[in-house]
């Protein structure tokens, strides 16, 4: 019997997973094309000044609203043409690039420690600390996020910062709300009682021995909130309380552009395929993601 | 049923009252003095300043300030707008059938597309017609419609000239606006020509606000169907040699429909973000229009009463999709 036994150390068993996860997850080809273009704006917005052919606030006076490459009338300088003002917009959308994966990488972190820290609270604690937390959590989703996010804006000042903190306050709940459900789902497992029994403080039971089992549907959740997060970025810089010009984050450059929607097509087009092309990148990669985390779906 | 709703609204007060607590707080952490900031008048005397503290009841303590704040409000003062001196319930009430209208067109839109589709994709799992659609589903889930209503206003107004650029009426008729939803008040005035205006004024914007619901609509009813088409009662369905239309129909779409009208319901708070943003690329005169502007005149009675009026109208349509839940599914009802 014993020599049909196999063990297995802990490095072991995490490449294990890592491999079924990365089996999983190929198999969805659009997740697969999702992280490649994913990847590409990681590169791009690393090395933007490598590969920006001009600077993103440089104002080309002989050079204003020059239509692309193929129209009439271009300019070999300028692939994507020039703005009002004669900057390159694909310089600017390359430098652009780096506000949304920013302003992505925040919200996300601010919005999941938040989330996480309450939810395990919430759930760990039960009782009066539960209802007064999740209270206040319905409190903010009552709110249609995009109207709080902008009274927040208001409140704080408009400013790319500022529309961060926004934004993460206004996800921060769909996170603790998830971890709340798996926490009160894990507490009372055997694992967690052994746990307990072998003298482990309610800290390390929070966040060592819990925490790790409900991970997944909070990285799914994450995946989707930094699609949302850069749409909503983009949205409050369209309205002109996010980014301030002349930044080239996307949302205010369409908000710079709007005045020549019906003269000069290009510098309203970019800006926005760049927002559909990465917030698609990301939803595919989500959905990828929750195909090879969530096993109810994988066996189906 | 009636302890059932009973219930449900009992869940609301809190919530409630934490919005009030939110509006109330709003306009005391804004940077600045709320007296002032609230009166509307910079660069005042002390005594007058005084003055206005005392009519606006600063100088008492915070919690009895609050309480007047909700004895105002349960009598539908919601105080007057900085910039237009009108009653900011004035304003929100002649403003809002134009978002209802706008957000009810687009929300029937969504569904009249999205669940067909969803429905579809389902039985043909895997087809051409199951990718393409589940793959513009997922480009209308990632758009940013603040972009793509410029697009269209590119397209349609610009360069087909089909469509007005923004507004909800032409200038050219004039007549009363009793319902104020402008396609039933331009049937009712009976010119010619009216109710098509209205509609070459709506369409543009409906079919922005409608795109991100009828993406998730769709995706959803297809899960909901595909779940359902492996559940057994499907299977004898099938099994007795009823005709595959009425599995689909009947037996399958049924079920599946209920998850399908919690993401319709759900939609509702979503179409509120969105159509803050439709109406300011459409100039049309919605409340998401009226909000933003609010905000940028630093209108703050306006901010302060148009959150409560708005986050309260969510609730209750969140409400009424809760209550029409757990009259289509009795395990909801006798839980």
């Amino acid at each position: 019997m014993s020599d049909t036994s196999l063990q297995l150390t802990d490095g072991q068993i995490r490449r294990k997973m890592i491999a079924d996860f990365w089996f999983d997850f190929r198999r969805n080809k659009g997740a697969v094309v999702g992280l490649c273009v994913f990847t590409l704006l990681v590169l791009v917005a690393i090395f933007a000044p490598l590969v920006a052919p001009h600077s993103a606030t440089l104002q080309y006076r002989d050079a204003l609203l020059v239509p692309p490459f193929w129209s009439d009338g271009a300019d070999p300088r300028f692939l994507l043409g020039t703005d009002a003002v004669g900057r390159d917009v694909l310089s600017r959308l390359i430098f652009g690039s780096r506000y949304s994966l920013f302003i992505g990488v925040v919200v996300v972190l601010v919005a999941l420690t938040g989330g996480i820290i309450l939810g395990l609270i919430a759930g760990y604690c039960g009782k009066w600390v539960d209802t007064v937390i999740m209270r206040v959590m319905d409190i903010i989703l009552a709110f249609p996020s995009l109207l709080l996010a902008l009274v927040l804006v208001a409140i704080l000042g408009p400013g790319l910062t500022n529309a961060m903190i926004a934004i993460a306050i206004v996800y921060q709940p769909h996170f603790a709300r998830l971890t709340r459900a798996a926490v009160m789902g894990e507490k009372n497992r055997e694992y967690v009682t052994a746990a307990r029994l072998a003298g482990a403080g309610p800290l390390r039971l929070m966040f060592k021995t819990i925490l790790p089992n409900c991970l997944a549907p909070l990285i799914v959740q994450a995946t989707l909130s930094f699609s949302s997060a850069v749409l909503d970025a983009a949205a409050l810089g369209f309205l002109g309380m996010g980014a301030q010009p002349p930044a080239p984050e996307w949302g205010t450059m369409l908000a710079e552009a709007r005045e020549f929607i019906l003269r000069a097509w290009w510098v309203v087009t970019f800006p926005g395929l760049a927002i559909l092309i990465s917030v698609l990148a990301i939803n595919l990669m989500g959905d990828g993601l929750r195909d090879a985390l969530d096993p109810k779906l994988k066996r189906s | 049923m009636i302890r059932f709703i009973f219930n449900k609204l009992l869940y609301l007060v809190p919530t409630l009252l934490g919005i009030t607590i939110v509006a109330f707080g709003f306009v005391r952490v804004l940077p600045g003095d709320p007296v002032t900031l609230l009166a509307g008048e910079r660069g005042i005397s002390p005594e007058r300043h005084a003055q206005l503290s005392a009519q606006l009841g600063f100088d008492r303590p915070i919690w009895e300030q609050y309480f007047d704040f909700l004895v105002r409000l349960a009598h539908g003062d919601f105080g007057n707008s900085l910039v237009t001196k009108k009653p900011v319930l004035d304003e929100f009430l002649t403003l809002f059938p134009a978002t209802l209208e706008l957000a009810f067109c687009a929300i029937v839109l969504a569904t009249l597309i999205g669940v067909p589709v969803g429905v579809l994709a389902a039985i043909k799992r895997g087809s051409w017609f199951d990718q393409i659609s589940m793959t513009a589903a997922l480009v209308g889930f990632s758009m940013p419609i603040f972009w793509w209503g410029l697009l269209l206003i590119i397209f349609f107004s610009g360069t087909l000239g089909w469509t007005p650029v923004s507004g909800r009426m032409s200038l050219m008729f004039y007549f009363d606006t009793p319902t104020g939803f402008m396609l039933i008040d331009s049937l009712l005035s009976g010119q010619s020509g009216a109710f098509r205006s209205a509609l070459s004024h709506l369409v543009l914007p409906a079919i922005v606000l409608a795109t991100i619901p009828l993406a998730v609509i769709a995706r959803q009813t297809r899960s909901a169907m595909l779940e359902v088409m492996g559940e057994d009662y499907v299977r004898t369905a099938r099994a007795k040699g009823l005709p595959a239309k009425r599995v689909v129909m009947v037996h399958a779409l049924r079920n599946a429909m209920v998850p399908v009208i919690t993401t319709i319901g759900l939609q509702v708070g979503l179409l509120m973000a969105g159509a803050i943003l439709t109406e300011t690329i459409f100039s049309w005169p919605g409340v998401g229009k009226w909000m933003i502007d609010s905000i940028s005149r630093r209108d703050y009675p306006v901010v302060q009463s148009g959150l409560l009026l708005i986050a309260g109208m969510v609730m209750i349509v969140n409400l009424l999709v809760d209550l029409t839940y757990g009259f289509i599914n009795p395990r909801i009802r006798h839980k």
